[in-house]
């Protein structure tokens, strides 16, 4: 028997996955292009056929406060944001991570403002890696189910209890339909147990949670959470092999390869635009150039070792992404080259800065990335951080 | 209104001896917190008719009873002096800290 499927978008994907994760509180506020999830969520309950407590809250700070009261009581929480809303709660992202309460997040990657914007990208999310979550982007629909279900999982790990917030682009996912498979419930109970935790409000064992600390005793605590964040990587990587051995998807753990092996020019991405360069790939390797795909799907913890690894065998690394911290780079550029740093003769890399405040990223302009690319590896002097698509001169 | 003893902080060695997060065991008191009083609130308690009033007001909690006799916890009281002036009776005195 086949498994069931459903052509949904990705904000109905990642509500059904929520579902299945059989949250105890759902706490969050609307935007836009989260919207559709929290409405299919607040439905579910409505009707019964989600047994958990719909929060109506008043902002998203309130709904980040809530889900860390959901988890301080031992309870499964989950919320989802998107751009302003991530930022209003941004206090509460410390906060969470600081007291290792699992809440798991998803959040519809979106511009920030001004000038205001709904349109996608991937600033919102990049601006709080700092926060102590841990962060994956998703490339399709079914991936961002799956990862809802494998986040409660890798969060609620005893050794980890780091709050998880799943990425996917705004509109390029959320918006659009795919056929996606819907895991039944039964295996999903099998995979993913309910949570237990004895770090918790109880009569039976009171305790006194998130204390303050005085210099004597603060350090402590966030080399813990930097070590908890260490510890998830092994954890992602079986968490993903158990998943796939269930559900028949593999995602690749902390990062996925794609054409990768005997590759001289290799573009690492990070969201939805993985699918366009995957097509472009399979293209140039029609055209018998040697060049290869690195998807990053996590960017806390970051996957040094695996970009190292094949950093390590190539002549150029093209970085794209939706994203810029304003006076110097792209973020992920930033840390791809920290681990770059860490090679002996590393290979050249390149910026392609696109898709902000969603500006169209094209087949052809993923091409010339991969041109340019090749022009540095010959030894072609090229820009090292491009930005794609502009409309105007620069006189740069 | 029993009242939590002061224990002694010791430091753990090892960090996986730390809890995992701002979280421990309620009622564990490792500091003292009253360094500021001027006055030391004295109750006598042939005065007291234990009506409680000074344990509702007083702002820190430190009002308990012990041996079904109210009492104030030294160790955290500020010397406000709102259970002396609350007090029906007047049994509790305010008392220079100097001079005890």
């Amino acid at each position: 028997m086949s498994n069931k499927k459903l052509f949904i978008s990705g904000d109905e994907a990642v509500a059904i996955g929520a579902k299945l994760s059989r949250p105890n509180v759902i706490s969050a506020y609307p935007i836009t292009p989260q919207t559709v999830t929290v409405e299919r969520l607040s439905e579910m309950v409505e009707s019964g056929e989600l047994n958990a407590e719909y929060m109506h809250v008043e902002s998203e700070h309130s709904a980040m406060s809530a889900a860390m009261g959901v988890s301080a009581v031992g309870a499964r929480a989950f919320t989802a944001t998107s751009s302003q809303g991530l930022l209003y709660m941004a206090e509460g992202l410390h906060y969470a991570s600081g007291g290792r309460y699992p809440i798991v997040m998803m959040n519809a990657n979106r511009s920030l403002a001004l000038p205001w914007s709904i349109y996608g990208d991937q600033r919102d999310s990049l601006s709080l890696l700092d926060s102590g979550w841990i962060q994956v982007y998703v490339e399709d629909a079914q991936e961002a189910l799956d990862m809802i279900i494998q986040a409660y999982k890798i969060a609620e790990n005893k050794d980890i209890l780091t709050p998880f917030m799943v990425n996917l682009d705004g509109f390029v996912l959320t918006h659009t339909y795919e056929l996606v498979e819907i895991p039944e419930q039964e295996k999903v109970d099998e995979f993913l147990p309910p949570f237990q935790t004895p770090n918790k409000m109880s009569f039976e064992e009171p305790k006194n949670m998130a204390f303050s600390t005085t210099p004597a005793d603060n350090l402590e605590y966030k080399y813990q959470q930097n070590r908890a964040m260490f510890n998830s990587i092994s954890v992602i990587n079986d968490v993903d092999k158990e998943f796939g051995d269930k559900f028949e998807r593999y995602y690749g753990g902390m990062v996925q390869e794609y054409r990768c092996d005997d590759a001289e020019v290799v573009m690492l991405t990070l969201g939805s635009i993985t699918g366009t360069v995957r097509m472009i790939v399979d293209k140039l390797r029609g055209e018998g150039k040697k060049v290869g795909l690195l998807k990053i799907r996590y960017m806390r913890p970051f996957p040094e070792k695996e970009i190292i690894k094949l950093a390590e065998k190539v002549k150029a690394v093209g970085v794209v992404e939706k994203d810029i911290s304003f006076g110097y780079e792209g973020t992920v550029f930033t840390n791809v080259n920290s681990a770059l740093s860490k090679i002996d003769n590393a290979p050249l890399s390149l910026n392609f800065l696109c898709g902000m405040g969603g500006r169209d990223v094209s087949k052809s302009d993923i091409y010339n990335m991969f041109i340019s690319l090749f022009k540095a590896a010959d030894g072609e002097k090229q820009k090292r951080i491009q930005f794609i698509n502009m409309g105007v001169e620069t006189d740069e | 209104m029993n009242r939590p003893k002061v224990q002694k902080y010791v430091k753990p060695k090892h960090i996986d001896d730390y809890p995992v997060g701002p979280q421990f065991t309620a009622g564990f008191l490792a500091e003292t917190n009253a360094g500021w009083r001027t006055f030391r609130p004295i109750i006598d308690k042939n005065v007291c008719i234990n009506c409680l009033r000074c344990y509702i007001v007083c702002p820190d909690g430190v009002i308990f009873k012990s041996e079904n006799k109210v009492d104030v916890d030294y160790d955290y009281c500020k010397g406000c002096g709102v259970c002396a002036h609350e007090c029906p009776v007047n049994a509790i005195k305010m008392v220079k800290e100097e001079l005890l």
